[in-house]
């Protein structure tokens, strides 16, 4: 398999119509020095690429391009290393075709 | 605070909210129904493959009304490897009948319509409304819900969780277990838009005529998974999913196979030119019928992707979900029509009438399809697909080398890739399972 060109997904969030609600993310993670393998596979597996890494190495998300997805919930959840739910009632993402 | 009592609440207004709130409407019964999105439909991501029957059943009217794309006179199977596709397509002139059998939708749209079908019939529908907990009573029975945007309770006799694949509330309230990373998949998808002839053409289509494309093969990478490319009017709907587990396993990103389908040297004249216009991702239930949790109880049932009342091997959810939240409504206006209460033993006709159903009876033959294609992704998605690619080229290269050592080629490949045990235990192992 050739190397895929990088994909640059805020591009592709681009697309997409949301409503944020500023100051409530509807996901966080807990606080932690060093983060748990569950917490490194949302790096890859969020298909919104909300989690990143910062420069101390722990696991930062950011909310405004979710999905709403729930496949970090099903990952990190049950570890207890993100608390998940839906946004407040309207907000969110606002798929126009879905 | 709405100080009413309603006869029952269905939380979502999905596919299956949507037909439960109906059929319970139609009843006569007083109906509350309760969505997050902005409009129904707004959260909600498919194919989309529409299942005509069973929106007949729901609405007969449905053809006529109904934001509706193609209706399929082709279905194609490609088995593809990095640089190839085997195909089967099926397409026949007997598709083009006055009730053709499947359409492809858009669901945020068909999902608005499906919305307003059940306003109609005299529900309550409330949208920008997440439910965020279940009400009990001091005996642990449900009896209504607490949502985001009032203070206080909403009662009801009985409710329907119509949640979809996440079930946050029935999660959390102990009814089920939460989604694991082996039976759900993660799919990401875009939308294509070209004009309504370039996609004629390409497509090989006449007027309203559509087609679908399932592909799978080197595509998921030796992941459990299916890519698909479904013909809509002036869209073409583009996506591919894995199970979670294998992208928390191999750290794949979604949207890094997503492009990979993409440029496939198959896919790419089909998009060429195309805006894309949304990317969405969705989860989709994968576990059958070995998953399904407890479907009733104390004043609450649970409909569609919530219950994972979902066939990946044929892809059909809708109509599951449709015929699910359907029979839950005729369950419980029997029940309400004997003037009894709602509680588990009585609910539990719920069950029995799916038992009886093609939902379940569909579940249960591939009840042993997902965990084999999970525990053999590697031989089903890779290996597989790489040989046969490499059997078709060998079939069909015109190089002068005498057939009989063609097919002896083909053979010691097949061979030497997965051995005669492992040729023959796959074969039984896939022929029990498909049984
Ligand atoms: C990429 C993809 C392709 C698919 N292709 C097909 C196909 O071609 N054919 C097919 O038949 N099936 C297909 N499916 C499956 C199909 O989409 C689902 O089976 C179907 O949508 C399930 O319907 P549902 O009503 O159970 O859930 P959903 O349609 O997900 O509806 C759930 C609803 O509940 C709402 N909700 C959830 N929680 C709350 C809350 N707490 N408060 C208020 N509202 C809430 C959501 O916003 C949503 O509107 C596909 C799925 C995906 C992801
Ligand atoms: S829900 Fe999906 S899109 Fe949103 S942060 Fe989690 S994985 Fe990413």
């Amino acid at each position: 398999m050739d190397a895929e060109p990088s994909v640059r997904v805020e591009d592709k969030l681009y697309y997409n119509r949301y409503l944020v609600d500023i100051g409530r993310p509807h996901v966080k993670v807990r606080a932690h020095t060093s983060p748990s393998p569950q917490l490194v596979a949302l790096l890859k597996a969020c298909p919104a690429r909300c989690y990143e890494l910062n420069d101390e190495g722990r696991v930062e998300v950011t909310v405004d391009g979710c999905i709403e997805c729930g496949t970090c919930r099903v990952i990190a959840e049950p570890t207890g290393d993100i608390q998940w739910s839906y946004p407040r009632g309207g907000y969110g993402v606002l798929f126009k075709f879905g | 605070m709405i100080e009413e009592r309603f006869d029952a609440i269905v939380v979502g207004a999905g596919m299956a909210g949507n037909a439960a709130a109906l059929s319970m409407a139609r009843q006569g019964m007083k109906v509350l129904q309760l969505e997050r999105g902005e409009y129904p439909g707004s959260k909600n991501v498919q194919g989309a493959i529409l299942y005509a029957d069973m929106m007949e059943k729901l609405v007969p009217e449905f053809r006529e009304e109904a934001p509706l794309e193609r209706h399929l006179v082709e279905q194609r199977f490609w088995m593809m490897d990095d640089r190839s596709h085997v195909g089967m397509h099926y397409r026949s002139d007997d598709f083009n009948e006055e009730r053709p059998n499947r359409y492809t939708i858009i669901r945020a749209q068909f999902d608005k319509w499906f919305s307003s079908k059940v306003r109609e019939a005299g529900a309550t529908v409330l949208c920008e409304t997440t439910v965020t907990e279940l009400v009990r009573d001091e005996r642990e029975r449900i009896v209504g819900v607490r949502t985001d945007r009032r203070d206080g309770e909403i009662h009801a006799d009985v409710v329907v969780l119509a949640e979809g694949v996440n079930g946050l509330l029935g999660t959390r309230a102990g009814l089920r277990a939460r989604p694991t990373p082996d039976n759900v998949a993660l799919a990401v998808k875009e939308m294509h838009f070209l004009p309504r002839e370039t996609i004629e053409a390409r497509f090989n289509l006449r007027g309203d005529e559509g087609v679908v494309i399932e592909a799978a093969g080197t595509i998921s990478r030796g992941m459990t998974g299916m890519g698909f490319i479904y013909a809509n009017k002036e869209c073409i709907s583009l996506g591919i999913g894995c199970l979670v587990a294998d992208f928390q396993r191999t750290g794949q990103t979604p949207y890094g196979l997503l492009d990979q389908f993409k440029r496939h040297p198959s896919v790419l004249p089909l998009l060429a030119g195309s805006e894309v216009k949304e990317y969405s991702a969705h989860l989709i239930p994968e576990g059958g019928y070995k998953s399904i949790p407890q479907l009733y109880g104390e004043g609450w049932v649970v409909v569609g992707d919530a219950a994972q009342l979902n066939n990946a091997v044929h892809r059909e959810g809708s109509n599951l979900a449709m015929t699910s939240g359907r029979i839950a409504a005729e369950a419980i206006g029997l029940v309400k029509s004997r003037g009894e209460p709602m509680t588990a033993t009585n609910l539990s006709l719920y069950k029995r009438m799916l038992d009886e159903s093609f939902v379940i009876k569909d579940l249960k033959k591939y009840k042993d399809l997902p965990p084999l294609m999970h525990t053999h992704s590697q031989n089903f998605f890779l290996t597989y697909p790489q040989l046969i690619s490499k059997a078709m080229q060998n079939f069909v290269r015109v190089d002068g080398t005498p057939k009989v050592e063609k097919e002896k080629a083909t053979l010691k490949s097949f061979v030497n890739a997965r051995s005669w045990m492992g040729l023959f235990g796959d074969a039984c192992r896939f022929a029990r399972a498909w049984r």
